[in-house]
């Protein structure tokens, strides 16, 4: 997928401009953030799941290179291919290279945010493959021509009726809406016959445990087990973080992904794929293959200060917790992952000068740290991506601050490193903004202030300060 | 962070670090603050040199303009020894959570501002940590709700204590908020280069604000306060969002009988 981080503003005033968007896009909260909530709350040890789980990932991404051999070694033992692709596009070119010399004519997907990065489905349908995705929300977004607006919630912007125009091509506005099991049985009817014919799968990876060389799939609606068990061809595809040693290990990352997702116990399946269909297996698939993509990765581990972002494990807390997601919707971070997470990983995956907007769009309320299973410090990384664009980067073009910002920002500190120049200064200001204030508030402003006044009221400076207050005050002045 | 768990010794002194937006924008309320300390049997010393802990230019990516400021504030508390009480839970959280970003390059600056900042402590988390939540029994008549500021929730901890103490005073009538612990959209410059998204976020908090039907928004970060405020007035709405510190210090007037802790 194309980046397009560069649109963020344009995009999110079109988002806050939709009444129909800001109304849908509730449900992350009172759904799945609640939902998320109530899980942890009925965990008794829900803190050191949190911990342990930050543990496991901390240690899994300091021995990746280790790690990403045992998982390659135990796929291979397990009958099964490995391919570690440097970019999405050679990625991309191995799945359909696959696909050409096993004479695959019909693709499934289940949901893979990875193959988003690749762009997959699109891709294959332009090579002559029929490529359809199986989860309902990437299915209605392929009917949609669009990207996923969530991490585990793709269509989640999408009113029913939306749905029931996609889904039913009789269906006209007016028209009673159907519920949510009508809209299900259309897709379910819809996409019977493409499982039956398909021959080929693409899959994500949730969890990829090293040492046995297992696959873990977290799904709710089944196409994920009909993808690995009916195709003669089974892809799975992964980012090369999404890999944990053992399968101790995984008890606690599903603990936490799930409830942390959708505020579930467990999903409805929990999907474990060890290779190909072994000789005395009944069903399963001819052939497996891994994909192990870097595809900008490798740059999150080179750099310390952004390496813990690798600890993700894509569940969605952060984007449901986060009250700028929730307002500015998924499109607007112009990339595969919206939110928090996209708003660090995207500058660095994809370019920090078109996405130095990401990381402004916050208002670095914490509530991503606190919802993130394993306790990743979104906050610290944005801070970090926009000392890095204001100043901080090595490259010149990566510094995208503007003459004037610096320029205030240089006055600021002059004014702060004297308290006289502090009390000129704000006895200035306040002198200023006297005629124009009105019961101590300004309607108007000028730059930079006017951002603030187009929609509150300024308070004015005061005509005195504490300090001079409480000096009156110890002479007994009060 | 030191443990005063055990037999906490009773701060009765501390320095007040008013923040730059209380000292120029808000006297009011660190006078607010001094009256509750004092309230306490605390005698707060105010050093005449402070100005700002940096935090502005560090969350704008300024780093190199807020080293200079953060260095000063690191030089001028040095001075005194003892709790560094401040009335935001932001500007404490800047100078505990945030220094040792700043001055990650530096390891005896970096240091120096470690022992610094486990002396600094956000006024309702100080006093709910020596005094307790029901030190301070005044009395208001009035309705409020509470909103939580995001810096003293999440970076600070202090969570249901403000409430706690507010139960305390005669004759507050609290009302609950809805989402009181979602943003308010503030995020300092977020707020003025991003006003849309801001006000957005605002919008959401605002109307829960005024589903209470409450007169007064208690909050404990100016930033915060001017934000819903600022809001509040441009919708043309009377209600007035006030500092706990402000709360506190008035419920005292109205009549205050001394705390259990006291």
């Amino acid at each position: 997928m194309k980046p397009v981080t560069i649109n963020f503003r344009s995009k999110a005033a079109q988002t806050l401009a939709d009444a129909q968007i800001q109304q849908s896009i509730e449900h992350v909260y009172t759904g799945f953030f609640k939902g998320r909530l109530l899980a942890a709350a009925e965990t008794d040890n829900w803190e050191d799941l949190r911990t342990k789980g930050k543990a496991i990932k901390d240690h899994t991404i300091a021995h990746l290179d280790y790690y990403l051999g045992m998982l390659a070694d135990s796929v291979e033992k397990n009958g099964g291919r490995v391919f570690f692709a440097a970019d999405a596009a050679e990625a991309r070119q191995y799945i359909i290279d696959l696909a050409h010399k096993r004479n695959i004519k019909t693709v499934i997907k289940s949901k893979s945010m990875v193959s988003e990065e690749m762009g997959l489905a699109e891709a294959m349908n332009t090579e002559g493959f029929e490529t359809v995705e199986t989860d309902l929300g990437e299915y209605i977004i392929q009917l949609a021509n669009e990207t996923p607006y969530h991490l585990i919630a793709p269509a989640v912007h999408k009113s029913r009726s939306d749905v029931a125009k996609l889904l039913d091509d009789d269906y006209k506005d007016g028209d009673r809406i159907p519920d949510a099991t009508e809209l299900t049985m259309m897709a379910r009817k819809k996409l019977r016959g493409v499982f039956e014919r398909a021959d080929m799968s693409v899959t994500g990876v949730n969890f990829a445990v090293a040492e046995s060389g297992s696959i873990a799939l977290v799904t709710n609606e089944g196409n994920g087990r009909m993808s690995t068990t009916v195709p003669r061809v089974h892809v799975a595809v992964m980012g090369m973080e999404k890999i944990i040693p053992s399968i101790q290990d995984l008890s606690t990352m599903l603990r936490i992904l799930i409830r942390s997702a959708t505020g579930q116990r467990i999903s409805t399946y929990v999907t474990m794929v060890n290779g190909s269909r072994k000789f005395d297996e009944e069903e399963g698939p001819e052939e497996f293959h891994l994909v192990i993509m870097d595809n900008g990765r490798q740059k999150l581990l080179e750099d310390p200060q952004m390496r813990e972002s690798l600890n993700c494990i894509r569940c969605g807390a952060c984007l449901n917790a986060c009250p700028v997601y929730r307002k500015v919707g998924g499109h607007a971070y112009g990339w595969v992952y919206p939110g928090p997470i996209g708003a660090i990983v995207s500058p660095v995956m994809t370019g920090v000068k078109d996405a130095s907007n990401l990381p402004s769009a916050s208002s670095l309320c914490g509530a991503c740290h606190d919802a993130c299973p394993v306790k990743i410090n979104i906050p610290r990384m944005l801070l970090e991506l926009r000392w890095r664009t204001a100043e901080g980067s090595t490259d010149k073009d990566e510094r995208t601050s503007s003459a004037k910002e610096r320029g205030i920002w240089k006055a600021w500190r002059v004014g702060m490193m004297g308290r006289k120049r502090f009390d000129i200064g704000s006895r200035l200001a306040n002198l200023a903004m006297r005629p124009l204030a009105k019961n101590g508030w300004l309607k108007k402003a000028p730059p930079p202030i006017s951002g603030w006044t187009s929609t509150r009221d300024f308070p004015t400076i005061s005509a005195r300060s504490l300090k001079s207050k409480l000096s009156k005050r110890s002479k007994g002045g009060k | 962070m030191p443990d005063y768990s055990l037999n906490p010794p009773l701060p009765n002194r501390v320095t007040l670090f008013a923040s730059c937006m209380v000292d120029q924008l808000a006297p009011s309320v660190g006078e607010s603050a001094v009256d509750v300390l004092e309230h306490l049997g605390v005698s707060v010393e105010f050093l005449d040199n402070q100005t700002c802990c940096g935090q502005p230019a560090f969350n704008s990516g300024f780093r190199s303009e807020a080293l200079p400021v953060g260095t000063r504030f690191i030089e001028l508390f040095e001075q005194v020894d003892g709790p560094i009480v401040v009335p935001s839970g932001s500007c404490a959280a800047m100078v505990r959570n945030y220094y040792r970003d700043l001055f990650r390059d530096d390891p005896k600056l970096l240091e120096r501002s470690s022992r610094v900042a486990e002396r600094v402590f956000e006024l309702i988390e100080f006093i709910s940590r020596f005094f307790g939540t029901e030190a301070i029994v005044g009395q208001l008549n009035t309705s409020a709700t509470y909103h939580k500021c995001c810096h003293l929730l999440r970076e600070i901890g202090i969570d249901g204590e403000p409430s706690a103490m507010l139960s305390n005073i005669e004759g507050l009538e609290m009302i609950p908020l809805e989402r009181a612990d979602v943003c308010c959209g503030f995020g300092g410059a977020f707020s003025v280069k991003m006003p849309d998204i801001s006000s957005a976020i605002l919008d959401e908090k605002l109307d829960f604000i005024e589903a209470t039907g409450s007169s007064t928004v208690i909050a404990a970060d100016m930033g915060c306060i001017y934000q819903m405020q600022g809001g509040l007035r441009r919708r043309g709405s009377d209600v007035q969002v006030l500092h706990i510190a402000q709360i506190l210090a008035e419920s005292l007037r109205n009549g205050s009988s001394h705390g259990a802790a006291l």
